[in-house]
């Protein structure tokens, strides 16, 4: 099925051309910061993790589109999702492999990343998140080469897949519920040691995942001659409506339990992130963006008429997948970190080399999601010509 | 190399094992108590040490015990704070025990600072969290790191409640002072931070903060044996630990 990738109009290759150029930067810097170290980043003793580690948690979360279109198909017999399940498990596989990707860059030694494989350390939340992710991605490339290919050959599925796709549901769950705890249980950090974490993971995650589904479903839209129809995108537009609404309102309860109680330890991040801490004010701005765009999103999808109307879903989703985007990819992260356990307060903003790594691994999943598309799109027309 | 030159070499460092401390320390090469010593192993059940901030303000402004241990484990000094590696420093008091928060303590407490290190926790977060354990907790309750191991992930550092841990962003060997042979430098990408000096325990010398104090306000000690100096210290002072809140046991007991 890999050949439907090679064949494509001009368009599609300036595309395909256009993330390679970005790859290729992106990996210049990157071998200048495996001769340097991670000093090239804004990463210091104060603030160890930053944006490569945010992004990873950010795209676990993406990585959720999958399940939220699996669940209500193959659970609750919704068909019309049926056509966009191959859509949400390519999204995720694309997803799965930036994180580790995100995470490979990160390591101050590389080369020794297998030393997780050869010295397996059960009680570190890591080795699990390796085993989640590493399950997810196999789940998914399982799932969507089998149902693909059945659907070329105009066939059904085998009937083994079935408990392999109902598998990945609660291991879609586990990914994020992993990921939370790498933070949630460091008794270190106060801005992470909370019990909300993991539900709120999971709530951004099925907000910004099927967000940026229906933006790629419009994307295609307008692209190809394919077409899943308005009833899909507006489900998955009322799962962004939940989601969201859950997300804002479990960020509420860590405020108002921060400072209800009084307790200085966890209002330090918060008033860093909101009001900035000793004139250090640098996520300010970001983050006060990411509630406007939050509750500016939330409004136009609650109210049935807006969320009804293409242009202002469009408007609502991208601003749903930027808020997510600065609050988990830039502002939870960063904010654990200061103040640092000592009370001192060191800022941290990517460098340059830095945001094109970024930017690199970010194209090459863009990479990856224009080839599986275009291999499940081409798969599509050629069975109903 | 050949059959004949294997031989004669590992003839030739046998010779050299067997004469070698005293041509070397002829030859002026071995600083005292620095390496090669005769003298039999310390050990201890549970290694602790206690920090006298009394005797230790007594020499404001002292480095003796940074500077000794920075040297001996070729500690690089970077310029900036965004680089900065150390084993063994001062914080201000306030800072080092936050909850100690006390708007009228005694005159001058508050600017003052104390020595502050590895604490060697007898539940230490770093260790659960380490993916390879590459960090891990001795029988006698060292903390240690294998920097061969060490796959750079930096979550020890996000779980050590105390700020102990430093990472190598780039190669720390340009700016090391004077490199000292018989410990290893680091490479980039690994994180590092004090082992309680278990490289001279094993050469029976105590660490070497503890010797280089001049005030002899750092105590290292035994706390399974209750006639250890360090425990009498502890029977008749009023002493505290760091953050015990969050169950990680630390082992550095400060006498205030």
């Amino acid at each position: 099925m890999l050949e439907k990738a090679l064949i494509g109009d001009k368009k599609y290759w300036s595309w395909i051309l256009f993330l390679m150029a970005v790859m290729a930067v992106g990996f210049f810097f990157y071998l200048r910061q495996l001769t340097y170290g991670l000093g090239i980043t804004g990463l210091s003793r104060d603030v160890t993790w930053g944006f490569y580690i945010a992004q990873f948690t950010f795209l676990v979360g993406v990585a959720a589109s999958a399940v939220m279109v699996v669940l209500p198909y193959y659970l609750h017999n919704f068909k019309i999702f049926g056509k966009s399940t191959i859509l949400g498990e390519f999204l995720a596989i694309s997803a799965v492999t930036m994180c580790m990707l995100f995470i490979l860059i990160d390591l101050g030694q590389p080369m020794r990343a297998l030393n997780m494989v050869l010295h397996p350390s059960p009680k570190s939340v890591l080795f699990w998140d390796m085993i989640v992710l590493n399950g997810y991605l196999l789940l998914n490339v399982v799932i969507s080469h089998v149902t693909l290919d059945a659907e070329r050959k105009s066939i059904a599925p085998p009937s083994w897949i079935k408990p392999v796709i109902i598998l990945s549901i609660p291991w879609a769950i586990s990914i994020h519920t992993v990921t939370a705890f790498i933070y949630s249980g460091l008794g270190s950090r106060p801005f992470w040691f909370t019990a909300i974490l993991t539900p709120r993971f999971l709530a951004s995650a099925f907000a910004s995942g099927p967000a940026l589904l229906i933006l790629l479903v419009f994307i295609i839209k307008k692209l190809t001659k394919y077409d899943p129809g308005r009833e899909p995108v507006q489900k998955l537009a009322v799962i962004v409506t939940y989601a969201m609404a859950l997300n804002i309102f479990f960020v509420l309860l860590e405020v108002f339990t921060a400072f209800y109680s009084g307790n200085p330890e966890h209002m330090t991040s918060f008033q860093y992130l909101f009001v900035g801490l000793d004139h250090h004010s640098r996520l300010v701005p970001w983050i006060w963006t990411s509630v406007i765009l939050g509750i500016g999103a939330l409004v136009l999808l609650i109210n049935p008429r807006t969320r009804k109307n293409d242009i202002l879903l469009i408007m609502a989703c991208l601003s749903v997948f930027i808020s997510i985007w600065i609050d988990k990819g830039i502002g939870m992260v960063v904010a654990g970190f200061i103040p640092s356990p000592l009370g001192h307060i060191t800022e941290y903003w990517p460098t340059l080399p830095e945001s094109l790594i970024t930017l690199s691994i970010y194209a090459f999943g863009l990479l990856l999601v224009t080839i599986f598309y275009k291999i499940a799109l081409s798969v599509r027309e050629e069975t109903s010509a | 190399m050949d059959r004949r030159g294997f031989i004669r070499l590992t003839g030739m460092t046998s010779v050299v094992g067997l004469l070698g401390k005293p041509i070397l320390n002829a030859a002026g090469l071995l600083r005292p108590g620095e390496a090669l010593t005769n003298k039999p192993p310390i050990v201890g059940k549970r290694w602790a040490m206690v920090i006298d901030t009394r005797k230790c303000l007594e020499k404001e402004g002292c480095r003796d015990c940074i500077n000794a241990c920075h040297h001996i484990h070729n500690v690089p000094e970077f310029d900036n704070a965004k680089d900065e590696i150390k084993w063994i420093w001062k914080e201000k008091y306030e800072q080092a025990f936050p909850e100690q928060e006390n708007e009228y303590i005694e005159d001058g407490l508050k600017e003052k600072s104390v020595l502050v290190l590895c604490n060697h926790c007898d539940n230490p977060p770093c260790v659960r969290v380490c993916p390879t354990q590459a960090t891990w907790k001795r029988e006698d309750g060292i903390v240690m790191m294998d920097w061969h191991r060490c796959i750079g992930c930096r979550y020890c550092m996000a779980a050590c409640p105390y700020g102990s841990r430093s990472f190598n962003w780039r190669d720390p060997r340009p700016f090391i002072k004077e490199i000292v042979t018989d410990f290893p430098t680091r490479t980039r990408g690994v994180v590092e931070k004090c082992t309680f000096c278990e490289e001279r325990l094993a050469k029976g010398l105590i660490p070497a903060c503890v010797e280089a104090c001049p005030e002899k306000a750092l105590i290292f000690g035994d706390l399974e044996d209750p006639q250890s100096e360090l425990r009498e210290l502890l029977r008749v002072h009023f002493s505290f630990r760091r953050k015990t809140n969050l169950g990680t046991q630390p082992e550095l007991y400060y006498i205030v």
